[in-house]
């Protein structure tokens, strides 16, 4: 069941080595070349690209990032998630660092690279992530700071994510409730996936070590206090919280407390399947195809939440055969574009209120030669942005957030709510 | 933040080392630095910087951390090739895991852990015993892990100090990273071994359940991976370790999910009250489901990992994730929910990704197999799919139909007409076996079965051997069931194609096993060939319950990736053979199977000589040719078992191993070249010193460039007599290697005089009775080998054959139950050698007796005698 990582590579896209390091002795820098070797092979064959590539008693685990794929080589049966997740914190890492990881980047600060290396990884187990505090003791100007650092207390402490002697002026936490609507239509409009997975982000920054308490408008915690929960409160499905949170004391009692990290973070993400709710924002198109030379849509969007809420932002991603040209479109509401480069037609309107219905009329001319094999259409969905600030799908409520420090100051909480779409996708109705 | 280091990739060509050389020892500080990271650069980009070991060593002992890291770094990289050097570095090392920085401390420490080179190891122990019990967790932690390092590289030193107690102690350290790490470090040490290092007991069970809450979220999984191998003592215990994993349901981390999920599951099995058993399902679900909307990779091995939940694929996951959605959807379908199943497989079978869509119409041709009421509907949507036309997608329909005309026969023939009508299109060889398969079955059902069948055979010879083996059974099946005029011509065609026309043995031998049954008693055939068939099942996606309960305990790892027991793909050599700080060794043995063969069952693609014609055979049966071979195949030198010449360490990362052998009558090097350098290296070329046969290379030396961990064998034609060194006959071969990159090697090898006997070496028995006479006795010469035995004097014959020492007679002493052998052999001109050898079957010992022109030679032959005799 151990089992660690023998080796970390930074690859290009050309899969040369930028950087590598080197664990456990038990792998070369060839292996390198045959992973691309081997994701090569697999471009044609779409069943290989899989993120976990095997080959010779060498297992490849990787991930793309920009122009570099960072990759993990094991010769044991080794945690796939964990090396899996540590590969896309290494990115996080990175992109703290370098604010963008790329080739670049990488070979403007291999130095710091192979120093992050090593104090991430040991012998093959992941070690230390926490960005924040890696920066604490690994600098990319180092060579300014001549005074021998010593390791932060919060590598080995059970806070490992806050360093001591953090001071603020203005002590502030900023709490985004953000909700992302993920839904699913099939062609015959019927709804087949519908969740909405909420996270509670902050940005704290807030002097010494504070306690915090969070108080959410949760069914359980309500009844257990026996408290009426008279239409308030909410249940919430599945709750992943920041490692900071207290976990035993969330189990017993529901309480969220917790010392936050300095900086943004994710608090906590929770999802709900609403397969009740209806779509906040519905679209239908009805396609027409004259002849062989030219195509017509009506599209329609309807908004269904209620009056005093407004999307903004709203952009609907209409698809469009590959070779459509000539577009004439005429909408009751919003500017579009024809974006040939994503097939598409994209309608965007600004500003659309509860409970209002707008229009879109477009029709494209189609090349009137038409290839002899009937190759299907590459049917996209319709795709949906949009963000309704204010609301919350879930209705989840943030009751109090009680920030408790020695020192005793005062600090303010600035809450705010906002609803996106995620993965919003309605397929057409088939012609 | 970003930095400017891209500039020391930018170095000048010509004289860079040198250069470099200067700037390490410079008494500025700043460019001495800028010196280190140049050579780090270099290291980076591939270049071997080994030859300014010493200067960078030098650069060790500074107050800069930076520098000292990089100079660590740099010994990492370059220890293993210059052991010797190495040991400079010791006492930097040693002082440093004293420095009152603790990063230092454990700088040192972990670094010395890095360095594979024995000499070093040595010097770990005591550093690493006063880090164990380091003041700062920080440097406990990292000491820790180093005891598996040196495990790894060093086992009994670990037991021997004392290593594994301390890491025991550790355990119940008031650090909970500490405690995480020595957990991993112990489960590490424990995978090596089969002695029991590391148990949970109540003690460490409760220490582990408390640093659970406190360590990071890496140190968690460690944990948790640990307690799933906890066998719990009874309910309670069981129950209480559940309790206080439930929590890490919660945790952002999914790996920490998933392993806290298996723990679950682990403790599961002996909790007995369904109440907590339902409610603790009832908590897993949730978290496994959110798993599904992480970073898509970790999906990938979410999905890999549970078959739990409902739901469907989005347009743009990526294919791996859709690919593994479309199988658990597979496994979900039940009768509730097949329309909205089959609705979305017929969405699928209209995108763009051709193989995604085969899957997608494959998977619901086995939802119709696994769910008898859905079949039907699932025929519906498979003939909605052919009549798109789309050619791919009218091929796996047919070939999926097949499948479900044999689970359900006689029921849904009336689709056939459509099937037909596709008839043209079909191209795929599988898509047209199956549509042949269909016309065979239904013979009499369709009414110019014979016409369609007529279709396909004009093209018999060139279709594949699948397409061809289903035309000739559909034939016979079409015969049987009209046996008219016209299927009787066709059935000659058929069966004089497929017996004269092919070189496909099972097309052959199926056509004649029908021919016969057909001419001798056509009932028969029709009771073979028509036989009931057996149904066919879902069965493609059942895991071995052992198998099942195996992954489960190995959720989230690789195992539960691969969907196989971790066996099968680890390759880590195991702690006793890893000792062996050798790379390349550690990578060959890496295969199971061909590192525990016993040598002679390895095939080398090299005609073996005893198979080579014109080669009188000594034994005439076959079992003798058969062991014939086997002998002679020990003969071939494996490439992987080639002595080395020059190792690795004294050829700068190239290793040269090689021998001196006899390929097709011709005296070859076979040699084997390994790069475990930093750089590429290329024009390889190969000079041999005056030796007492004058051998030499009959070509040039072809190597290809050799890049950093690859190697190659070449074999080199060598020619005799060339450049003959003067004065009494020896071995030695002395060999000279250099290349582009680096200075030339000298390397010593032995003549193997085996390798130069001619092929007619042979002698008529009277010609070697006569020569035998001839020679004086003072040419005798006799040699015991003690520890020589010979277990069977005909594959001792064989063995000795395969290097032309020739058998010329043999004969049995009954009193003394010895046998003696008389075998010759010649070096080219004319250097000849009569051999007898006596030994006692089964029993050591065997004495020779060699007369020959040449005394001097005598003893190279004794010696590969013995070699020959003693494999």
């Amino acid at each position: 069941m151990a089992g660690a990582a023998s080796a970390l590579f930074l690859l290009d896209m050309k899969g040369r080595v930028l950087v590598w390091r080197d664990y456990r002795g038990d792998v070369s820098a060839a292996q390198a070349e045959r992973f691309f070797a081997k994701i090569q092979e697999g471009e044609s064959d779409s069943s290989s690209q899989d993120p976990v590539v095997f080959d010779d008693g060498v297992t490849y685990l990787f991930v793309q990032h920009n122009n570099v794929y960072v990759m993990t080589a094991s010769r044991q049966n080794c945690n796939a998630a964990s090396l899996l997740l540590f590969l896309h914190r290494v990115i996080d890492v990175f992109k703290h660092y370098f604010e963008e990881l790329e080739e670049e980047s990488l070979r403007d600060n291999f130095v710091v690279v192979y120093e992050l290396l090593d104090e991430m990884m040991d012998f093959g187990y992941p070690q230390f992530t926490e960005a924040n505090i890696l920066s604490e003791f690994i600098k990319t100007d180092a060579y300014k700071i001549e005074i021998t650092q010593r390791p932060p207390m919060a590598v080995t402490n059970a806070v490992s994510w806050r360093s001591e002697g953090i001071r603020y002026k203005k002590n502030e936490v900023f709490l985004d409730v953000v909700e992302s609507v993920n839904i699913l239509v099939n062609s015959n409009g019927q709804l087949v996936r519908s969740d909405v997975v909420g996270a509670l982000k902050m940005r704290t920054y807030l002097t010494g070590m504070p306690e915090c308490k969070l108080g959410l408008n949760d069914r359980v915690l309500l009844e257990a206090q026996g408290r009426s929960t008279k239409g308030k409160a909410i249940d919430l499905d599945d709750i992943k919280f920041h490692q900071c949170v207290r976990l035993a004391r969330f189990e017993n009692d529901r309480t969220i407390s917790f010392i936050p990290p300095d900086g943004a973070f994710d608090l906590m993400t929770y999802r709900l399947s609403t397969q009740v709710v209806r779509p906040l924002i519905w679209v239908e198109a009805q396609v027409e195809r004259h002849s062989r030379s030219r195509v017509e849509y009506a599209v329609k969007a309807r908004s269904q939440f209620k009056e005093r809420s407004t999307a903004t932002n709203v952009e609907i991603e209409l698809p469009l055969p590959a070779d459509a040209t000539t577009p004439n479109v005429r909408t009751s509401m919003g500017s579009s574009v024809y974006a040939p480069e994503k097939e598409a037609l994209v309608w965007k309107i600004k500003s659309f209120p509860g409970g209002k219905e707008y229009m879109l009329r477009a029709q494209f001319g189609l090349p009137s030669i038409v290839s002899e094999e009937s190759v299907p259409e590459k049917r996209a969905p319709i795709r949906v942005k949009f963000e309704i600030p204010y609301f919350t799908v879930s209705g989840i409520q943030v009751r109090y957030l009680k920030i408790i420090e020695k020192s005793g100051y005062q600090a303010l909480p600035w809450v705010r709510y906002i609803t996106t779409a995620g993965e919003y996708e309605l397929r057409m109705i088939q012609y | 933040m970003s930095g400017h280091d891209s500039k020391y990739f930018t170095t000048t060509k010509k004289g860079e080392i040198h250069e470099l050389k200067e700037e390490l020892n410079s008494q500025y500080k700043d460019k001495k630095k800028d010196a280190v990271k140049k050579v780090i650069a270099a290291m980076t980009v591939g270049k071997d910087v080994s030859m300014l070991f010493t200067d960078v060593v030098n650069c060790m002992q500074t107050e800069n951390l930076e520098l000292k890291k990089l100079v660590y770094l740099y010994l990492i990289n370059y220890a293993k090739s210059q052991p010797d050097l190495a040991i400079l570095a010791v006492n930097t090392f040693v002082k440093d895991s004293q420095d009152p920085n603790p990063l230092i401390r454990a700088l040192a420490v972990r670094t010395m852990g890095c360095i594979r080179v024995d000499k070093i190891t040595e010097y770990l122990c005591d550093p690493l015993q006063r880090c164990l019990k380091d003041d700062d967790p920080y440097v406990r932690k990292t000491a820790a892990i180093c005891v598996a390092k040196l495990h790894d590289i060093n086992a009994e030193l670990v037991e021997d100090r004392g290593f594994l107690e301390i890491l025991k102690d550790l355990i119940s350290d008031s650090n909970p990273m500490v405690v995480a790490n020595a957990v991993a470090a112990l489960a590490e040490i424990q995978e090596g071994t089969t002695k029991i290092i590391f148990e949970i007991t109540n003690h460490t069970l409760f220490k582990l359940l408390a640093a659970l809450n406190e360590c990071t979220e890496w140190g968690q999984v460690f944990i948790l991976d640990a307690l799933s191998r906890y066998k719990a003592k009874d309910v309670r215990d069981a129950e209480n370790i559940v309790e206080r994993v439930t929590p890490r349901l919660q945790h952002a981390n999914c790996a920490v999910v998933l392993s806290a999920v298996k723990v679950i599951l682990q403790q599961m099995e002996l909790i007995t009250s369904t109440d907590v058993v339902r409610n603790l399902c009832k908590k897993m679900a949730p978290p496994l489901v959110t798993l599904i909307s992480a970073e898509p990779e970790i999906q990938y091995v979410a999905l890999r990992n549970i078959n739990l939940i409902v739901f469907f694929c989005k347009y743009n996951d990526p294919i791996y994730v859709k690919m593994e959605k479309l199988e658990i959807m597979i496994k979900l379908a039940s009768d509730r929910n097949i329309d909205q199943v089959l609705l979305e497989f017929k969405e699928y079978a209209t995108e763009v990704d051709v193989d995604f869509v085969r899957k997608a119409v494959r998977a619901i041709g086995r939802c119709a197999i696994k769910l008898e009421r859905a079949a039907e509907r699932c025929i519906s949507v498979l003939l909605e799919l052919i009549k798109l036309k789309v050619n791919y997608v009218v091929q796996e329909a047919i070939v999926v139909i097949k499948d479900i005309f044999r689970r359900y026969p006689n029921t849904y023939e009336s689709i056939i007409a459509t099937l037909c009508e596709n008839l043209d299109n079909l191209d795929e060889p599988e898509a047209k076996a199956s549509m042949i398969w269909i016309i065979g079955e239904y013979a009499e059902r369709i009414d110019n079965a014979d016409e369609l069948l007529e279709g396909f055979l004009e093209t018999f010879p060139e279709e594949t051997a699948q397409v061809q083996l289903q035309l000739l059974t559909a034939t016979v099946k079409l015969f049987l069931k009209k046996p008219t005029e016209g299927p009787q011509q066709m059935i000659q065609v058929v069966l004089n194609n497929a017996t004269q026309e092919t070189d496909n043995p099972d097309l052959r031998d199926r056509a004649y096993i029908y021919w016969r049954l057909l001419s001798t008693d056509p009932e028969a055939a029709k009771d073979v060939v028509l036989a009931e068939k057996p149904t066919i099942n879902d069965d493609s996606n059942m895991l071995e319950p052992s198998l099942l309960d195996e992954l489960l305990s190995n959720i989230a790892t690789l195992a539960s990736v691969y969907h196989k027991p971790p066996d099968s793909f680890v390759s880590r050599v195991r702690a006793t053979v890893q000792r062996d700080d050798d790379e390349e060794y550690a990578a060959e043995s890496l295969d199971p199977e061909s590192s525990s063969a016993p040598v002679s069952e390895i095939t080398t693609s090299v005609a073996a000589p005893g198979g080579v014609p014109g080669q009188p055979a000594a034994v005439p049966d076959i079992l003798g040719d058969l062991m014939g071979l086997d002998g002679s195949a020990d003969q071939q030198p494996m490439t992987r078992s080639l002595p080395v010449l020059l190792s690795a360490s004294a050829g700068q990362g190239l290793q040269i191993s090689g021998k001196l052998v006899r390929r097709n009558g011709q005296v070859v090097y076979s040699l084997m070249f390994e790069n475990s350098s930093q750089i590429p290296l290329d024009g390889f070329m190969i000079q041999f010193n005056k030796n007492t046969f004058g051998l030499a290379a009959a070509a040039p030396l072809q190597v290809p460039p050799l890049v950093p961990g690859r190697s190659e064998s070449v074999v080199l034609p060598m020619v005799m007599y060339q450049n003959v060194a003067p004065g009494p006959p020896n071995s030695l071969l002395q060999v000279a290697v250099k290349n582009n990159q680096q200075p030339v090697w000298y390397f010593n090898d032995k003549i193997s005089i085996e390798a130069l006997f001619g092929e007619d070496g042979k002698m008529e028995r009277q010609h070697f009775l006569e020569t035998w006479k001839t020679i004086p006795d003072s040419h005798e010469f006799i040699k015991e080998l003690p520890s020589v035995c010979v277990n069977s004097v005909e594959s001792a014959i064989q063995k000795l054959q395969a290097t032309n020492l020739f058998f010329i007679a043999r004969r049995s002493q009954k009193e003394s139950r010895q046998e003696l052998l008389y075998l010759s052999a010649k070096v080219p001109p004319n250097i000849v050698f009569l051999v007898e050898l006596a030994t006692v079957v089964g029993t050591a010992g065997v004495k020779c007796a060699v007369k020959t022109v040449s005394p001097e030679m005598a003893p190279l032959l004794f010696d590969a005698l013995e070699a020959l005799l003693s494999t």
